[in-house]
């Protein structure tokens, strides 16, 4: 089996986030990207899998939409262990353009699984991984944190509110995972760097299809109020202060 | 023209999600006009069913089908759309919980409607259709121009004061057309967390980090969450350590929760845990260094070891609460 991983290109999550152009662009100035980490969890996964023959995983294919300058968060992807990479060349924007993207590539390339983080941590829409499945009639199962295949058959853990739940779909499917998936992200060894200079980037050029959102601008959050510190020996003040001026006991 | 939202239901009950969801989308629809219908699948009640009614629904769709017995995406997808058509929706509104996830995106495509993930507001405008969402995991908010004709907004657990109205609604049966033929996930196992509070339900949260020193020294979080009737919770590098189970973990790669009032204790407040719980009305923060982040976010801080100060705390609220 061929499973594609997702991958989105952010910033690193210490970023100090800022705008341009009025804040309708995100500054890019001096910024550290990264693989999204949930895309990094099922790039782990995937890789376990592969590692395991039972899996019956024999290759793992890292697929990206964005311009050439996210080329090396695809070599990150590449040097942690994937096989080969598909890059889409346009620059993404929404959720909506870029599923159509990658399922256009689902469709001229043939995986059997498709993983997808659950969210970018830079526009965190939780939408990329059900809509490919949407546009490919793929069964998908979403809010995952377990992924096995036995006797070819896939066994996922997904959670749901108040529990878990074990089930199974036919391949090919979409899975969108989420904590839990893989234990911690997997690191890149030198070898691993060596490698990933002579893998395939493939760069597929775009379908047409028009965004249906677009962002307007972006705002910073509200300025929260100054922290009131309260003894350590009284901490009845703390519970009063909570009950008659925040309310919220 | 209409507003639908989608209110899932627990072994034939709503909760405060389901009320919450229906007076967004009651206020949506005022926006545009309108009213809103709720959409009820599985079994549940006439009586369960009126209550949404108390939150402003004007119609409620009681669909009962066999195919929709169990969470499989590609159904669900099919009958919410059929409704939608049906019911001549303009808005869609769902939870931005698991459930709501698994589906929302989905009806997106196949509608070709453009989806507002994880709003907290109402819109922002409705002449351009414009939606306010996080972004940037917390770090920012963006005002985001839905442009399709039919919409999809998901609204974030505990971010909507719910509203009642004196209002009767009409239940009606619904039908659609699909059958079990397309029914392609089968459930193996079922394990439900029993008689504890959800995280992402719960108003009051009592999350502990690394301060807490080692899984030896839960027992007085514990009872503070106890005797707050709040849920527990903890920081990345306790659930990494095993001291907690994950289902536990808020922050960035965890839950994103929003309580009324978050405890940070022994959490020194890096940038990815306060990305999964910077939308709390109020954070209260122990810590024994001084200079913690966690003290920029919260409102009220204790500079103090969890362990000597979690006894006092409980005993704070026992006496409160005995008054």
């Amino acid at each position: 089996m061929k499973v594609l991983v997702c991958i989105s290109n952010v910033p690193d999550t210490t970023t100090k986030v800022k705008f341009t152009d009025n804040n309708t662009k995100f500054d890019s100035n001096g910024v550290q990207w990264v693989i999204n980490p949930w895309d990094e969890l099922a790039l782990t996964r995937a890789l376990e899998l592969k590692d395991n023959s039972a899996s019956g995983i024999q290759s793992v294919t890292v697929a990206h939409v964005g311009p050439a300058t996210a080329e090396p968060t695809i070599r990150k992807a590449l040097a942690i262990g994937a096989d080969s990479a598909i890059r889409v060349n346009i620059e993404p924007t929404d959720a909506y353009q870029v599923a159509a993207q990658i399922a256009e590539v689902v469709k001229s390339e043939g995986f059997d699984v498709v993983l997808c983080g659950i969210e970018s941590s830079d526009f965190n829409g939780s939408t990329v991984g059900s809509m490919i499945a949407e546009f490919l009639d793929y069964p998908s199962v979403s809010a995952v944190s377990g992924l096995n295949f036995e006797n070819g058959q896939s066994v996922i853990t997904r959670e749901i509110d108040g529990g878990k739940e074990t089930v199974s779909v036919p391949a090919p499917f979409v899975a969108v995972v989420q904590k839990g998936i893989a234990k911690e992200p997997r690191i890149a060894a030198m070898r691993g760097i060596m490698q990933a200079r002579t893998k395939p980037i493939k760069v597929v050029e775009p379908a047409a299809v028009d965004a249906l959102t677009e962002v307007v601008s972006f705002e910073p959050p509200q300025p929260r109020a100054k922290c009131v510190f309260i003894d350590a020996e009284n901490p009845a003040e703390l519970i009063a202060k909570l009950q008659n001026e925040a309310k919220v006991i | 023209m209409s507003v639908l939202v989608f209110t899932e239901n627990w072994d034939g009950k709503f909760k405060k999600l389901s009320f919450e969801i229906v007076s967004y989308a009651s206020k949506v629809a005022e926006m545009l006009g309108t009213t809103a219908t709720a959409l009820s699948i599985g079994n549940v009640a006439d009586d369960e069913l009126t209550k949404l009614g108390n939150y402003g629904a004007k119609k409620i769709i009681n669909l009962k089908n066999d195919a929709l017995n169990i969470l499989d995406s590609q159904a669900y997808t099919a009958a919410i759309a059929e409704i939608a058509k049906n019911e001549d929706a303009k808005v869609i509104v769902v939870a931005n919980n698991n459930m709501g996830k698994s589906i929302a995106p989905r009806l997106s495509v196949r509608l070709k409607a453009a989806i507002g993930s994880g709003v907290s507001k109402l819109p922002v405008s409705t002449e351009p259709f414009v939606v306010y969402k996080r972004a940037y995991s917390g770090n920012a908010f963006a005002n985001v121009a839905l442009k399709s004709e039919v919409k999809i907004l998901t609204l974030m657990q505990n971010s909507f004061d719910i509203v009642e109205t004196a209002n009767e609604a009409t239940i009606e049966a619904g039908s659609v057309s699909i059958d079990g033929g397309m029914v392609k996930t089968q459930v193996k196992d079922v394990q439900k967390q029993t008689g504890k509070l959800l995280l992402t339900d719960a108003e009051i949260v009592v999350s502990g980090g690394r301060g807490m020193k080692s899984a030896d020294n839960w027992a007085p979080l514990e009872e503070l969450a106890n005797v707050l009737g709040a849920a527990t919770a903890c920081s990345r590098p306790v659930s990494d350590e095993g001291w907690r189970p994950h289902e536990e973990h808020t922050g960035q790669t965890g839950k994103i929760v929003a309580p009324n009032l978050y405890f940070a204790i022994g959490i020194s407040g890096a940038t990815q845990h306060l990305a999964g719980v910077s939308a709390s009305k109020y954070i209260v923060a122990i810590n024994t260094d001084k200079d913690a982040p966690i003290f920029e976010a919260a409102q009220y801080g204790i500079v103090g070891d969890a362990a000597k100060v979690l006894p006092k705390l409980v005993e704070a609220v026992k006496e409160a609460k005995a008054k």
